[in-house]
């Protein structure tokens, strides 16, 4: 469980996320929205741990996430960046490993455990033929699933996740959002920020951000009204449920 | 692979005792006579200076490379290089080195000096481009500072013995060298050696390495105080060495592949192997004095830098 209280967070002189509170359970996918400049990767990298807070907390299980260590923390969170094309060209496996560097002590070499768990996260990220291939010969939504491999290969207890679907097409959207599905099933928390408002539909939660403010938190049925929406963007979006699912248009 | 780069650079080393003006087989190694001398004397410490030089430096390279996600990073750019041939001028220039360590101990005092500049200027939270430009300051101001001190040399053999100096050579280093210059040198490597994993993690860019549970800034003072260490005494007893530390790494990325720490070791033996090589071809070539070092490494490095670049680029292609 993650529980932020009256979180306020500023970079330089600009106070980007202003006396936030909400909670956040484990196996559920929390879609966090709003507009460009809202503050969502701000939040994430907070959660994350790794801007501080300037007033109010974030608790990780009851516990105040700059008490954890960062080696523990690193084991337990999984943050998967917005940008950063890999500064060198690694094999899509060695990417991926790196990803189990929390698990590891200084001069150790990779266990049987970690290369299973590396060739487990290409798998499930259906990067597995890839494992041998310089990064850099990727497509850019081959490369931005590798590097999703790189964060389950750490088997973090939360995801975090900023702008998973940026660079994927259609097939691999669904795919990535039925990856945090499933890793949700298994008892993890996953948090991603979405620009696409269909896909934050499909998420258990969502959490709404506008200049830095929080909007709503909740169950996405009950967080996805036209009223909020039109809040966070400043216009009209008309909402369909239909069949279980819920479908956002933009009203005409 | 790994093998094989051990190989050779058993080969450049013994290579390098055995190459010179003088030629000395095996057998006459250890014989009493004129050759014995010579080894013992004079071809040893400069093959283990070169060897060790050329590691630490190829090593520096790799990490500084890493470090600042860059490949044209070298230890010349954090300006530990020029600091330390500043402090080695400055010994010079004052008669210093006259006595045992004074050269040694005001070039290490230099590089020191440099690190602690380092620290002040780039801050505790200045990333890599902080850290670049910093590093630009103290070299030109440190290159700035050695011209003046030539400028006003005394008389035109001290400014002839600073530039001799400077432009970098093993020429006559003695077992006193190897005994002063080596502790620091291991102590450099090893803490540079110790950063192989912080410089995967940020393979994937600052935020990503620090999730990883390492701390950046933390990683830049290991490589700051590691770099300073072991290129600073480098120069202390060589002058600066060019090149070695921009080249190596680029060669070894291109034979085993390009993460970060796979290449450290491996670029410490390539550095030893280049500057064993270099060193023995100095010695070998004809004429009355020298080739200097670090002006062979230069011209035999920068062709095979602009070859190198060129295959890169068509296989990028």
């Amino acid at each position: 469980m993650i529980t932020v209280e009256h979180l306020t967070l500023s970079l330089g002189s600009r106070t980007v996320l202003r006396n936030i509170s909400f909670t956040l359970e484990c196996g559920r996918v929390v879609a966090i929205i709003g507009p460009n400049g809202a503050g969502k990767t701000s939040l994430i990298r907070a959660l994350a741990g790794l801007i501080p807070a300037q007033s109010g907390r974030i608790l990780l299980n009851d516990q105040p996430i700059d008490a954890i260590s960062r080696t523990e923390r690193a084991r337990r969170i999984g943050y998967l960046p917005q940008d950063g094309e890999p500064a060198w060209n690694v094999s899509a496996f060695e990417l991926a490993a790196l990803g189990r560097l929390p698990h590891r002590s200084r001069f150790s070499a990779p266990s049987n455990d970690d290369d299973d768990a590396v060739f487990a996260a290409l798998a499930s990220t259906d990067t597995t033929r890839f494992a041998g291939r310089p990064i850099g010969t990727l497509s850019g939504g081959e490369r931005a699933r590798v590097k999703m491999a790189r964060v389950l290969a750490g088997d973090p207890d939360w995801i975090l996740a900023d702008e998973p679907l940026a660079n994927l097409d259609p097939p691999h959207q669904r795919d990535m959002l039925a990856l945090l599905g499933s890793a949700a099933k298994t008892g993890k928390g996953a948090i991603a920020v979405l620009h696409q408002l269909d896909a934050a539909a499909q998420a258990d939660d969502v959490l709404i951000l506008k200049e830095g403010a929080l909007i709503a938190c909740g169950p996405a049925r009950e967080v996805l009204t036209p009223n909020h929406l039109e809040a966070a963007f400043d216009m009209r979006f008309e909402i369909i449920q239909q069949a279980g699912r819920i479908i956002i248009l933009p009203e005409a | 692979m790994k093998k094989l780069l051990i190989l050779l650079t058993i080969l450049a080393f013994l290579m390098s005792l055995m190459a010179g003006k003088v030629w000395i087989a095996p057998t006459d190694w250890f014989s009493d006579s004129a050759n014995g001398w010579i080894m013992a004397e004079l071809r040893l410490p400069r093959a283990i200076l070169g060897l060790a030089i050329g590691a630490v430096l190829g090593l520096s390279g790799a990490v500084l490379q890493g470090y600042l996600r860059n490949p044209l990073a070298d230890p010349t750019v954090v300006g530990v290089s020029s600091s330390a041939a500043l402090g080695g001028v400055t010994a010079i220039f004052l008669g210093l080195t006259a006595y045992p360590l004074g050269l040694f101990a005001c070039a290490m005092l230099g590089a020191a000096l440099a690190m602690l500049l380092l620290a002040a200027m780039a801050g505790r939270s200045g990333g890599p481009l902080g850290f670049i430009l910093a590093g630009m300051v103290l070299s030109t101001l440190a290159g700035s500072l050695t011209a003046f001190l030539i400028s006003i040399a005394p008389n035109p053999f001290a400014a002839s013995e600073i530039i001799a100096w400077l432009m970098g050579a093993l020429t006559d280093r003695g077992m006193d060298d190897v005994i002063h210059a080596l502790p620091f040198m291991a102590a450099g490597g090893a803490i540079l050696l110790g950063t192989g994993r912080a410089l995967d993690a940020l393979t994937l860019g600052e935020d990503a390495a620090r999730s990883l549970g390492f701390n950046p800034a933390r990683e830049r003072w290991m490589i700051v105080a590691g770099v300073g260490l072991a290129v600073g005494a480098s120069v202390a007893v060589s002058g600066v060495v060019g090149f070695v530390g921009l080249i190596v790494p680029h060669f070894i990325r291109s034979m085993i592949g390009e993460r970060p720490s796979s290449i450290l070791f491996p670029s410490a033996l390539g550095g030893a192997i280049l500057t064993l090589t270099a060193d023995s071809l100095v010695r070998l070539a004809p004429g009355v004095g020298e080739v200097r070092l670090g002006i062979a490494m230069a011209v035999l490095g920068a062709p095979f830098f602009f070859l190198l670049l060129t295959r890169i680029r068509m296989k990028a292609t």
